[in-house]
């Protein structure tokens, strides 16, 4: 079995017939992490007990009774997950050394049949910005900077001292775990997703990210931003991964009250064939100002690809698209104001020597631990929150999230089964011109065509569609209607299948594989 | 296939000259020109209340409420920033509208039997804290206020 291989239909197959041991796959994956160090995905491997978990799963297979699928598959995990044992930074100062003292439910979930845990991964502070680059471990780098696709289609520098590529952003803010993904170094990962941090990575990167609907799977343990738009995000190379995945990880926690009490069961997606009795709704809003003339045609040639094979194509509209990143950007900072207060270095985290008074103490920690991206959040949450400005501001926007959501329930109500998007407005940029900006106005860029789905609570998905002139990968966007993921996944695994995404070309992956290096159709998607 | 130009599926392509969201444009990277959004009628300037300065009584009233410090003039910037950005909100018509709370309004929350099921893990939680003294949280004494403005030694102070 190969890295690329497919979870679902191949390595999961391997395993059980011994053609590969979970030891072999946990130790091919951690020669790789080390071999794309460069990536900086990665902010903790677990080593040792990735190769002990790996073992007790062979035990398992051995004896023939092996948990599920996921039984001794190597997987990623967001650094703002809490997992027992195992340090929990969120990418900030405030939480270097936090040894988290439990297992956030999805992890527990994950553990629980058996997969095995390789590390934590790189994001953007407390998972604020879209470019992963904002984290105190340094800035994540997008795997297929060093692709051969990319590299082919690079201009040369006529006078170039460094022999480094311009390397890409991965996206953000689960920029580690897509890098992690893509660059095979596991066959899974978490991330979260508040305003489209693990679909924008996912698309940045060539992988397929899911944002499922809110109140699926539960958030106990991932540490929050926006508690009433968080998710835990899904990122794996195929379609089939993610509902896998999604199927391990869904259903009512007690420990998480707002989850749902439905309840949930696991699907195999079906081999969709006939898209006939599909409505697909193309949101005229989402043309959005600044969207590259690349994507722009990926995006129409989706469209044209659904209603030559039988689907109805219609164009609908959301008025008030345009509102949603606004809205987003108030609740947002409110909700984090918030979230944030909890930092005070009593009970965990970083904790300044300062101890003059409680409230000095409290202030110095906070300097000391936030970068500025997150008091700058928490500032101007405060600032909205204020008496003077909290109608004004936040019920405001509250109000406005309202007509966001009945935006999309109007449209599904007449129709429309599925809405296909962009999900970013241009491919990776070059990490040198995307730090020219700030991260508040990059945020707001980026996220406008990814987070009117957090705020209505739909689940959405990034579906690797092409690559561009620069031989980067582009994605493109599923939302689909509230707790109907199958329906979604079914449209997406059909997309997916049409579009036949590359595989990338990694140096160190082929080192690794050399000798069970497939040709590329058979590899990432079933 | 043919690309057919998304014109198709959009029919007028036009985005509703009504105001637009204003964003700062950013760097835009080279490789492709992004497309130029479609043109309606001469765009106006969005209406948008006169943006008064944050007066430093404000700001010093937000560094205490959330005991973190805007820094340097770059941090104020930024507020302003955040504000002017917000303040798009008030183009909406929002008459009538009750703000939402939660996506998940329509339905029951879950509450559980009121039982212990769990805890008697004071020592995992004590050993994640800096300073304790056997059960305990240590803290510096309270109640005594942050340094009023004027005896502080901080960005704001010099900008008054």
């Amino acid at each position: 079995a190969a890295l690329k291989d497919a979870l679902r239909s191949q390595v999961s197959a391997a395993l059980k017939e011994g053609r590969v041991t979970p030891t072999e796959l946990c130790q091919r994956c951690l020669a790789l992490i080390k071999s794309t160090k460069f990536l900086n995905a990665y902010i903790t491997v677990t080593e040792e007990t990735a190769l002990k978990q790996a073992e007790e799963s062979e035990e398992r297979y051995k004896r023939g009774q092996p948990l599920g699928i996921l039984d001794g598959i190597p997987i990623a995990v967001k650094d703002n997950f809490n997992t027992a044992g195992i340090e929990t930074t969120c990418a900030s100062n405030m939480l270097k050394g936090y040894i988290s003292p439990y297992n956030a439910t999805v992890v527990q979930k994950l553990l629980d049949q058996g997969a095995v845990l390789l590390g934590k991964t790189n994001l953007d502070e407390f998972a604020m910005g879209s470019g992963s680059t904002d984290g105190v471990f340094g800035p994540v780098r997008n795997p297929w900077s060093y692709s051969k696709q990319y590299k082919e289609k690079s201009i040369p520098k006529s006078h170039s001292e460094d022999k480094e590529p311009d390397w890409v952003i991965s996206g953000g803010s689960s920029g580690g775990s897509a890098a992690a993904v893509s660059s095979f170094t596991c066959f899974a990962a978490l991330g979260s997703d508040t305003g489209g941090s693990t679909r924008n990575p996912a698309a940045h990167c060539g992988v397929v990210g899911l944002k499922p609907t809110y109140g699926l799977i539960s958030r106990h343990g991932l540490i929050p931003l926006v508690n009433s738009m968080d998710v835990p995000g899904i990122l794996t190379r195929c379609v089939d991964d993610a509902a896998v995945l999604l199927g391990s990880l869904a259903g009512h926690d007690p420990k998480d009250s707002t989850t749902i009490q439905d309840d949930f069961k696991p699907f195999e997606l079906p081999n969709l064939t006939d898209v006939s009795k599909l409505s697909i709704g193309i949101p005229k809003e989402y043309h959005a100002p600044g969207l590259s003339s690349e994507i722009l045609a990926f995006w129409s040639k989706a469209a044209d690809l659904f209603k030559n094979a039988g689907a109805k194509v219609v164009e609908v509209s959301l008025p008030h698209t345009r509102y949603s990143i606004v809205c987003y950007h108030v609740l947002c900072t409110a909700e984090v104001a918030s979230n944030m207060a909890r930092f005070d270095g009593l009970e965990y985290g970083h904790r300044s020597d300062v101890k003059d008074s409680t409230e000095s103490m409290y202030a110095a920690t906070r300097r000391e631990g936030f970068n500025d991206v997150v008091r700058g959040r928490i500032l101007s949450g405060n600032y909205f929150l204020l008496k003077q400005n909290y109608e004004k501001y936040f019920v405001k926007a509250q109000k406005v999230r309202r007509l966001i959501a009945s935006d999309f329930g109007k449209v599904f109500r007449s129709g429309v089964d599925i809405l296909l998007t962009p999900t970013t407005l241009s491919d990776a940029a070059p990490y040198t011109e995307f730090i020219q900006e700030d991260n508040r106005t990059r945020s707001a860029q980026d996220d406008i065509l990814t987070q009117a789905a957090n705020m209505a609570g739909l689940p959405a998905i990034n579906v690797p569609t092409a690559l561009s002139e620069r031989g980067l990968p582009v994605g493109l966007q599923f939302i689909g209607r509230s707790f109907q993921e199958k329906q979604l996944l079914t449209v997406a695994k059909w997309f997916e299948k049409q579009v036949q995404f590359p595989v990338i070309q990694l140096e160190e992956v082929k080192r690794h594989d050399s000798g069970v290096f497939q040709q590329q159709k058979s590899a990432s998607f079933s | 296939m043919r690309v057919l130009s998304l014109g198709r599926w959009l029919r007028a392509g036009r985005v509703p000259p009504r105001g637009r969201v204003r964003l700062n444009s950013g760097h835009r990277h080279s490789g492709h020109r992004p497309q130029a959004p479609p043109q309606g009628p001469a765009q106006v300037p969005p209406r948008v209340p006169h943006q008064q300065k944050v007066s430093v009584e404000v700001l010093d009233h937000l560094e205490h409420l959330a005991l973190v410090d805007f820094r340097d003039s770059e941090g104020v910037e930024r507020l302003q920033k955040a504000i002017q950005f917000a303040d798009q909100l008030h183009e909406v018509n929002t008459d009538g509208v009750e703000p939402m709370d939660s996506v998940l309004e329509d339905r029951c929350l879950y509450l559980r039997e009121d039982d212990v099921t769990e805890g008697n893990c004071t020592k995992e939680l004590l050993e994640n804290a800096r300073e304790t003294v056997e059960e305990y949280f240590v803290a510096p004494p309270g109640n005594i206020p942050l340094l009023k403005l004027e005896e502080q030694n901080t960005y704001l102070q010099g900008s008054k």
